[in-house]
């Protein structure tokens, strides 16, 4: 009997076991193929996250749990594995180059990226507490490993140091979380949580709140909410350019997946409760993230500011715990994904060996240089400005709308304020790309991305596919909507 | 031939895209001379097709609103693509098609540096600019609203004077900050829809059933107001303007002035105004007076600036003072003079910024104190300056003066006190402008430099002839254009004037679509 459910459970899994064969393997090949470039494990990689992909479309809109309860699949963790691995794909399109171009030991970095993929899809796909935790650790050990790959610059294993010590506290705050919680509504399993939620008493067991508590300084911890920010936007400057932008859209799109889990459906019943707290650091997110990103002058460091305020506005969407705004959260992390990819790949673009190059005033003049270059960093600041004719708009716009629907219209004010406040250090890059002069480079050329044969390749893979989608969806959102509609479908009582 | 005529207005906005889409793949950057002539025939060709819908339109029909269009695009949400003119709008659309190739013209020689790029935003600027004219779907006129921001950014930032960085950032940031409040309010009012009937729906006479409660009615007129008060500029959220003209090449200039300041005034006439029609009334006073105060501020601050370009640019706040003020009153002569006004001044302020642009390329300044005497050597250019300028006065025979007398008419109905005042307004123009032309163009020519100037080049004439014929046309005979939106605006007073006794038992009646509200047939689309 166990046997039997244990290998029905497999077909649970079938992704994350993709995945984690791809990772043996590329480990493997890591050893005895003695190719400097390592282009067998770029391959394998992409050929896991590639079958990955596969099996979660072939996956969509079954659902099943595993495991005895411990994982289920539905929609849900479907959309958000496709948010993964579609990151984890362009970040592997993005990374070929780079990771030459620095020299990073490849082997290690394309496993451990598919390490972490294995890890977010156990996350999105958790139904319980420890499965939380597992797919936690998996996730976030890798991403600290691959933060400090960079091992010729002191910045980047300063950055993995503080990630890993910040992010070591963030996961013992959610394990107590998790136990507070077992001691005081008996359980792990999330469903089974609800039920005991929903029986009423556990909201006022002073226990279980301060549990609750727990878990979500873990939870805010990994998408970043202000005030849990902190390591943000030293690890996203000191991290190797292509992880950076990883972390800050597939790490992100996992640390939500498991709040909208825990949170926001596992605690439906205290949406009272826990939505004034929801306000309280949505608007200190946006606020904090934007203005700060107005006097960065590293663009890395700006877009960490600024991924920090995205974080923000998914949290608007999700302040007041209905169905339009769990799907607007899809939507939202969906096409951040695609722009802030996007905009990374352009940083990548324009950096120079030692992931060098990354002031903002080092761009000046870059648009005529590059014009094609300087054309998508467009589309994608204006995009992540939430300016239509961009899919960013489209994002905003449910999320802001399923605020107000929800009559929260202050919370919304704030939030376009907010936009129009980051509006300005988005143009900022443009106005120097577009509108100053270019300045003599001081320092010798060094080797630039373009030097290096085929690395431009996969990079405009990405580039393009980035580009285009962020457009089509800012002009036809419709396809994304209604799959972001099918993956909540039956998850929330609908409003 | 069908489709044509069954989806000219569609063609008429995209086919600006369409030109930059093919000037982005088809033709390399060094073609400089292949851009410009692309440029100009597909401008030229979109107001060739747009003068079609001049003939076409019915302004005898009871159904104002034509050439409508509806597309299905994000039908849950209640987001579809509809488009469609009426009498004033179709104005306003004309005037854009009409200033398209002329900005082309215009900047033919003065525009040497990316030149594939600049033309490429011109274009899109003139999609954006006709689809929010057309846009009857609230969501598919903030889209195009907030696109007319990116290129027309460019254009101040990449091409434009030595401050144009900070000119642009001010120009991007200032509105749309105005612009995001509203689309707040755009959402409580979709929602609101929502409540009373039921159903989801962006679609603009959807929206002009609902009825809010007085509180939320004027905060969301408010939030509307701002964001329309900022583009037009209504005294005190001006301040973007002078900037953003005096940095702007001469092309931008013709276009913020021709048709994106009449944006703002659009706004409150299709939106503002008729979606919140108690609120309206409420804060009559306040948008009068800011007119006003912006009619003689921005005479007063016009006659003493050295600047040509700065004086243009004052002086547009005062004439859109003037469309602010016809429309604040909201009586048959005041609406249609704000109207002709919002076309004359497209046509005189644009003429004008064409002629300081002229004057510029030939001295590289614009300081009235370095001009006198110009009359000497360039008799064609004063004499066309002498027209505008005229006209801009309002000098009857020329098109000001009906504008501005359709709407003095209106406020002296209204409010007397507010007509006196306004019409200090127009001795003020003539004071400002009369006195620019003197120390510009007559008097001993004291400037070395200014005696070999060249006079106008027959493509420089090309620009300006067909403005000046339509200054004199609409200012002989102005029915022509009047005659267009007799229905229209009174389509829109009737609209403004339902001001019912607040039934917000509807807002708390969730019930499937209540008693249908007073609808007007005649707008509903066939």
């Amino acid at each position: 009997m166990v046997t039997q459910d244990l290998v029905a459970s497999l077909g649970v899994i079938q992704p994350e076991l993709i995945l984690a064969g791809a990772a043996v393997l590329c480990i493997l090949a890591d050893l005895f193929w003695k190719d400097p470039d390592k282009s067998l494990c770029w391959l394998l990689a992409a050929l896991g996250i590639v079958g990955a992909l596969a099996a979660t479309i072939l996956l969509w809109g079954i659902r099943q749990t595993g495991f005895y309860d411990l994982v289920r699949m539905d929609n849900f963790s479907n959309f958000f594995s496709l948010i993964f691995l579609a990151s984890g794909l362009l970040t592997l399109f993005l990374s070929d180059g780079f990771v030459r171009r620095e020299r990073i030991a490849a082997g290690e970095y394309y496993s451990l990226l598919l390490v972490c993929l294995c890890g977010m899809l156990f996350m999105a796909s958790a139904n319980d507490l420890m499965t939380v935790f597992v797919g936690l650790e998996l996730m976030s050990i890798p991403v600290y490993i691959l933060s400090g790959l960079l091992k010729s610059e002191p910045k980047s294993p300063e950055a993995a140091l503080k990630y890993l010590l910040l992010g070591a506290f963030a996961s013992a705050f959610l394990l107590f979380g998790i136990a507070l919680t077992y001691g005081a509504a008996g359980t792990t399993n999330l469903p089974a949580l609800l039920e005991k939620v929903s029986g009423g008493g556990l909201g006022a067991s002073p226990m279980f709140l301060a549990g609750a508590g727990f878990l979500l300084v873990g939870l805010g911890f990994k998408v970043s909410l202000v005030p849990f920010h902190m390591w943000t936007p030293d690890v996203y400057e000191g991290a190797p350019t292509s992880v950076t932008a990883f972390m800050s859209v597939a790490v992100k799109a996992a640390g939500f997946s498991i709040l909208i889990r825990i949170v926001v459906l596992s605690l439906q019943p205290l949406v009272a409760d826990w939505s004034r707290i929801f306000w309280c650091l949505a608007v200190a997110t946006m606020v904090l993230g934007n203005v700060v990103a107005l006097v960065q002058e590293n663009i890395k460091r700006m877009l960490a500011y600024s991924s920090i305020a995205h974080a923000g506005y998914v949290l608007v969407a999700l302040t007041p715990g209905t169905e339009t705004g769990v799907k607007a959260a899809l939507i939202y992390l969906f096409i951040y994904f695609l722009m802030n990819l996007g905009a990374f790949g352009v940083v990548i673009a324009l950096g120079r060996k030692g992931d060098r190059g990354v002031q903002i005033e080092e761009y000046a003049g870059l648009a005529r240089k590059h014009p094609v270059y300087g054309l998508v960093m467009a589309v994608f600041m204006f995009s992540l400005a939430g300016v239509p004719p961009t899919g960013g708009f489209i994002g905003k716009f449910y999320a802001f709308s399923a605020a107000v629907q929800a009559g929260y219209i202050w919370l919304a004010v704030i939030g376009v304020l907010m936009s129009a406040v980051s509006a300005y250090f988005y143009l900022r890059v443009l106005v120097v790309m577009y509108m100053h002069e270019p300045v003599a480079q001081a320092e010798a050329p060094e080797l630039r991305f373009a030097d290096l044969p085929g690395a431009a390749f996969g990079l405009s893979i990405s580039l393009l596919v980035c580009t285009v989608a962020v457009l089509a969806l800012g002009v036809w959102p419709g396809p994304l909507t209604q799959i972001a509609q099918k993956a909540i479908n039956g998850l929330l009582p609908s409003l | 031939m069908e489709f044509l005529n069954e989806h000219l207005l569609s063609i008429l906005i995209f086919l600006p895209l369409a030109g930059a889409f093919f000037l982005f793949l088809f033709v390399g950057k060094t073609a400089e001379e292949a851009i410009r002539k692309i440029t100009f025939v597909v401008m030229l060709a979109g107001f060739a097709l747009s003068l079609k819908l001049y003939f076409d339109y019915d302004a005898s029909s009871g159904q104002t609103m034509q050439f409508l269009e509806t597309a299905p695009w994000l039908p849950e949400y209640g987001i579809e693509y509809k488009i469609g003119l009426d009498g004033m709008s179709l104005l306003l659309f004309l005037l854009t098609t009409f200033l398209g190739p002329i900005v082309i013209l215009s900047s033919w020689r003065s525009v040497e540096t990316r030149v594939k790029e600049y033309h490429i935003c011109m274009l899109l600027l003139q999609t954006a600019m006709l689809g929010a004219f057309a846009a009857l779907n609230l969501f598919l006129f903030y889209i195009f609203w907030e696109a007319m921001l990116i290129p027309m950014y460019f254009i101040i930032g990449v091409w434009g004077g030595p401050r144009r960085i900070y000119a642009a950032v001010k120009f991007f940031l200032y509105t749309l900050m105005g612009s995001l409040l509203m689309l707040v309010a755009i959402l409580y009012l979709y929602f609101q829809h929502h409540a009373q009937f039921g159903t989801y729906s962006f679609d603009l006479f959807d929206l002009y059933k609902v009825q809010l409660a007085l509180w939320p009615e004027r905060l969301v007129f408010l939030a509307f107001g701002l964001s329309f008060a900022i583009k037009v500029p209504m005294f005190p959220f001006h301040t973007w303007l002078p900037d953003a003209h005096v940095e702007a090449p001469t092309a931008g200039s013709v276009i913020l002035a021709g048709v994106l300041l009449k944006m703002g005034t659009y706004g409150f006439l299709r939106f503002s105004m008729p979606l919140f029609p108690q609120a309206a009334e409420t804060y009559y006073p306040l948008i009068a007076v800011l007119a006003l105060i912006g009619i003689v501020y921005g005479a007063l601050v016009s006659m003493v600036q050295p600047d040509l370009k700065k004086l243009v640019a004052y002086s547009s706040v005062s004439h859109l003072g003037f469309v602010m003020l016809g429309l604040s009153v909201r009586n048959v002569p005041g609406v249609e003079g704000s109207v002709i006004q919002m076309v004359n001044h497209g046509l005189s302020t644009g003429a004008l910024f064409l002629l300081v642009g002229m004057i510029y390329d030939r001295r590289h300044t614009r300081l009235i104190a370095d001009f006198g005497g110009l009359s000497k050597v360039m008799p064609v250019y004063a004499a066309f300056f002498m027209v505008i300028t005229l006209s801009s006065v309002g000098l009857p025979g020329l098109n000001g003066f009906v504008g501005e007398f359709l709407i003095l008419l209106g406020t002296f109905k209204r409010n007397p006190a507010f007509a006196a005042v306004a019409a200090s307004g127009v001795i003020f123009a003539a004071v400002y402008l009369l006195w620019m032309f003197k120390r510009a163009m007559f008097g001993p020519l004291t400037n070395e430099k200014n005696r070999s100037l060249a006079d106008l080049s027959a493509r420089e004439i090309a620009t300006l002839v067909p403005i000046v014929v339509l200054v004199v046309w609409i200012g002989v005979y102005p029915q022509t254009f009047l005659r267009k939106m007799d229905r229209s605006v009174e389509a829109f007073l009737a609209r403004t004037e339902r001001i019912e006794p607040m039934a917000f038992e509807l807002a708390s009646e969730v019930a499937a679509p209540a008693e249908e509200a007073p609808t007007q047939p005649d707008e509903r689309g066939p």
